[in-house]
């Protein structure tokens, strides 16, 4: 509540009317509800008390600062642009925007405010649901800074938008709430990339959130990377609106973070829409990965694929809630879902949860959901041609990995990922089973759910 | 020397004695073929030689090459030279054939000491084989056995094989499902991989593989003892009168 107040002094463009009541809608429904709890349906398995128990502060001005050489690493090679946020905040310095082709624009969002309010108007709240979610309304209560992406009528975009999203380790446990927006105007064409990374330890709570807003005949390719460090929280809601025979693709690759709730909402709303939502989530240690999808189909003859593969080891556990809503009108709907999961280890655990509404009578939705482990029978096949356990493993998990690589273009952001996945399955498929015990002794790490 | 030397041989499989008492001498460059009626152990001795785990070796030694067989990994054999063609080759999605060849080719250099060879140098042999066992390469590119017929697995046994290029084979029932075209295609690729510096274990339940792939002996193993060797004439007799003589006599012993 404080921090509310505290907040609503702060920029001048608070005072546009339309935001500022949106936030205080916001903010009310939060108090009304609070924090979500394991008895709400769409939290079961996903205990945050440790979030509602911490005293997160708002990130200030300027607090935590970044070098450019900290951040070479972890840039994605061959953007359009680089947009760089640093606790929730645009640093231009750090970023690389460059010169883009006619008709696309990429800023700050709080750069829109001021400069363009009307831009945003049209777009920013209309499709984020304040009441359907609390992250959601917190989110818009608390929100200064993003992203805003707009390409205009026909306009096709080849190389990737990056959005690298930095926390840096405080002293106090310190919170963010990015909103970004993205509008892919009717027959155009881009691909956008979050990413999400830490710097220096620290507790960090970064509640995200997008909306990306698909127009006619539009091809939007959307990825979502979090490679936070073990001590963070996050929280992220990607809202998509698509309209009228728009292609959306939203792929998702979790492998940092250590509460990680990753929820996407694609509204299919227009006719012959389709989209592909595809995720990998690779947990480790204490790791808690929660993949929340909910896709509408809003419009007849719209198309929507769902697939996400897991891979557990230690103690990390995973979470897949795949919820398919037909509305009435939308007839011929042909909706697909499939969640596949390897569990690495006896303390690995997984919940997996399909999810039909169907309130129209021509559809096809099918869904299926496996659990298994790394097969004996292929590791030995493996090995008995010379290649050595660890090494056969690793091939292993990679191919499962690769299906998800697979139902991406092939480009930069795919090299780039593939090469991140790697380097990480080489770091789990290394933790045999004798270095299993050891590691865990070793480890600092909270259980989520011991402290719930 | 010999290259491989299996000394009483007893192994364990969920506390049943399934291998009581294995001997056997194979020298480099012979083909002995090993044929058996079901659960007579037959395919737990390939198994427990190509070092599958959950195998308990009670008793007895067997010496490859001069090492302990029993205390090496699966992959330190095969980079030793010894490879097994599987009864029921293992469907991998995601991993294509050539990949993993290649991969398993290196990681066998490499524990060799030799250079890896690159994709440039592995072609060429690569395709060379492709075209003993007469196989499409675009079955290459596909992922490891996945939607392969029974006849295309077993002929990519033998086609990693020709690439491995072992001193000591184990064809583990390679003649299994196979139809006649097929098996003589299989029976070929293994023929011209024959020389005087390679070894074969052939393991079969029927004489027909040995028509094809003739050996230089036949041991019949019964109730997991090898209960009578000889010249590969002892194949046709068995076809002949069937294994009900020779476990009744093997019974009475």
């Amino acid at each position: 509540m404080e921090a509310f107040t505290q907040l609503e002094k702060l920029a001048a463009w608070r005072d546009l009317p339309w935001w500022r009541k949106l936030r205080e809608d916001a903010f009310a429904r939060f108090m009304e509800v609070g924090f979500p709890t394991t008895h709400d349906e769409d939290w079961r398995f996903t205990n945050v008390s440790s979030i509602a128990q911490t005293p997160f502060q708002l990130a200030t001005k300027g607090s935590g600062s970044v070098s450019k050489d900290e951040l070479e690493p972890w840039r994605l090679p061959g953007a359009a642009c680089q947009l760089v946020f640093v606790n929730g905040r645009f640093a231009p310095e750090l970023s690389q925007v460059g010169k883009l082709p006619a008709g696309v624009t990429v800023s700050s969002l709080a750069e829109q405010f001021s400069a363009n309010p009307g831009n945003i108007e049209t777009y920013l709240g209309h499709y984020l649901d304040i009441r359907r979610d609390a992250f959601s309304a917190l989110n818009t209560a608390f929100a200064e800074d993003g992203a805003y992406v707009r390409i205009r009528k026909g306009v096709v975009l080849e190389n990737p938008i990056y959005l690298l999203l930095v926390s840096t380790g405080t002293s106090e446990p310190l919170m963010t709430h990015p909103r970004n927006l993205i509008v892919a105007e009717e027959e155009s064409q881009a691909s956008i990339v979050e990413d999400y990374i830490s710097l220096n330890g620290g507790t960090a709570f970064c509640n995200t959130a997008t909306e990306l807003v698909a127009g006619d005949s539009a091809v939007v390719s959307h990825y979502m990377i979090e490679r936070e460090h073990p001590q963070a929280f996050n929280i992220s809601t990607l809202r998509i609106q698509q309209g009228r025979s728009a292609n959306v693709v939203s792929h998702s690759v979790l492998l940092g973070g250590g509460l990680v709730r990753n929820n996407v909402h694609p509204v299919l709303a227009g006719e012959g829409a389709e989209c592909l939502i595809n995720g990998l989530f690779i947990g480790n240690g204490r790791q808690h990965l929660d993949n929340y999808m909910l896709v509408e189909h809003a419009s007849p003859h719209c198309d929507s694929r769902q697939f996400y593969n897991g891979i557990l080891d230690g103690h990390a556990h995973g979470v897949f809630h795949g919820r398919i809503v037909v509305h009435k009108d939308a007839q011929k709907t042909d909706a697909k879902q499939t969640n596949r999961n390897l569990l690495l280890s006896d303390d690995a655990q997984i919940d997996t949860k399909p999810q039909l509404e169907i309130y129209a009578d021509d559809v096809k939705c099918t869904h299926g959901a496996t659990i298994g482990q790394i097969e004996e029978n292929a590791l030995f096949y493996l090995r008995s041609r010379g290649i050595d356990e660890v090494s056969a493993r690793k091939l292993l998990l990679l191919a499962f990995a690769n299906e998800c690589l697979d139902r991406m273009k092939r480009d930069s952001v795919r090299a780039h990922l593939e090469a991140l996945i790697n380097q990480h399955l080489f770091q789990v498929a290394n933790a045999g089973e004798g270095a299993r015990a050891t590691r865990f002794s070793e480890e600092q790490g909270r259980n989520w759910e011991e402290i719930g | 020397m010999s290259l491989l030397e299996i000394k009483n041989l007893h192994v364990r499989v969920d506390n049943h004695d399934i291998l009581k008492g294995i001997n056997l001498t194979v020298n480099p460059g012979e083909v002995h073929s090993i044929m058996g009626p079901n659960g007579s152990g037959k395919s737990t001795l390939a198994q427990v030689l190509a070092r599958r785990e959950n195998y308990e070796v009670t008793a007895g030694e067997v010496l490859y090459d001069g090492k302990d067989l029993l205390a090496l990994k699966p992959e330190e054999a095969a980079a030793e030279g010894l490879f097994m063609a599987f009864q029921y080759p293992v469907e991998i999605p995601g991993i294509t054939n050539v990949y993993f060849l290649r991969s398993a080719l290196n990681a066998i250099r490499k524990y060799r000491g030799l250079e890896e060879m690159d994709a440039m140098d592995f072609l060429p042999m690569f395709r060379e084989k492709l075209k003993l066992l007469e196989m499409d390469e675009k079955l290459m590119n596909r992922s490891v056995n996945e939607g392969f017929s029974g006849g295309e697995k077993k002929r990519n046994e033998i086609l990693q094989m020709a690439v491995l290029e072992p001193k000591l084979a184990i064809l583990d029932e390679t003649d299994s499902g196979l139809d006649i075209d097929a098996l003589k295609v299989v029976a070929k690729g293994v023929n011209a991989l024959r020389s005087p510096e390679r070894s074969m274990i052939v393991v079969t339940h029927y004489q027909r593989l040995l028509n094809y792939i003739v050996p230089d002996f036949v041991h019949v193993l019964v109730n997991g003892r090898i209960v009578r060797s000889g010249r590969p004439e002892l194949a046709l007799e068995l076809e002949e009168k069937g294994y009900v003589d020779i476990e009744r006599q093997a019974l009475a012993v």
